[in-house]
């Protein structure tokens, strides 16, 4: 017969395993969570830490005018403006647009290629997120003939 | 263990370009399985590159980044013969590091 005491320890103990089991997809606390669960871009942009948002000349997007091939779309993002700390890939229409953030530092430059996922034609955004909490947008749009997300 | 990457660093001026394969299943936790179970999301989370032992560059990925990813970037200053190290690291908790020359 279990009385309350023993229930009591049973109880600690699982929590006990629940905390330190725990789920290693959290455990990093450098991943931004916040900005890759949000849905639009404006949204990721200001999870990012951005503090007003604008479209810019000085930011560039590279990307095909029409992707055969949604699961393979390489898409590019640059700048050569002063003074940026993070580079970040959106893709509009996906479930979370953003794709890839990028962290420019003083030996590296402020241009990264990569591959993404679209599931759907959409217009894919190129934003840089200055020191001073700007966020700087240029978009393009990209037109995709089969989608790469879910199937 | 995951396969090794393929990295390619080229020296162009004063800087390097370099190009990573890394090979990766990238699972978007968007797509179902036959019996219409969600395959759970395994994509990496984390790449983090270094110039001759010093952090030069890092990224965070989402799962939108395609499978066996790509990725390019120029590290300034970096001349033939520099090594340069790339990591990454995936929700699961696995990681890789790959070591290239710079040519």
């Amino acid at each position: 017969m279990q009385n309350r005491r023993e229930t009591l320890k049973h109880s600690a103990v699982v929590a006990g395993l629940l905390a330190t089991a725990g789920f290693p997809q959290f455990a990093y606390a450098a991943f931004n969570k916040a900005a890759f669960d949000a849905k639009s871009v404006q949204d990721s942009a200001k999870a990012a830490g951005a503090t007003s948002i604008a479209e810019s000349k000085d930011v560039t997007i590279t990307g095909p005018d029409i992707a055969e091939n949604g699961a393979v779309v390489p898409l590019g993002a640059s700048t050569a403006l002063p003074g940026v700390k993070h580079l970040m890939i959106m893709v509009e229409k996906n479930p979370s647009s953003l794709v890839a953030m990028f962290h420019v530092t003083d030996a590296v430059e402020a241009n990264f290629s990569t591959r993404a996922k679209m599931g759907q034609s959409s217009d894919v955004y190129a934003v840089a997120i200055m020191n001073d909490g700007k966020a700087l947008w240029a978009k393009k749009e990209v037109k995709v003939t089969l989608g790469g997300c879910g199937g | 263990m995951a396969d090794p990457m393929r990295i390619r660093a080229q020296s162009s001026g004063d800087k390097a370009t370099v190009r990573v394969l890394m090979s990766h299943e990238m699972e978007s936790g968007q797509r179902k399985d036959a019996s219409g179970k969600t395959v759970p999301a395994w994509f990496i989370q984390e790449v983090t590159a270094k110039h001759n032992g010093k952090d030069v560059f890092s990224a965070e990925w989402g799962p939108a980044v395609s499978k066996n990813p790509f990725l390019q970037f120029a590290v300034k200053g970096a001349k033939a013969g520099d090594k340069i190290a790339v990591t990454w690291k995936d929700n699961k908790g696995d990681t890789r590091t790959d070591e290239a020359t710079v040519s």
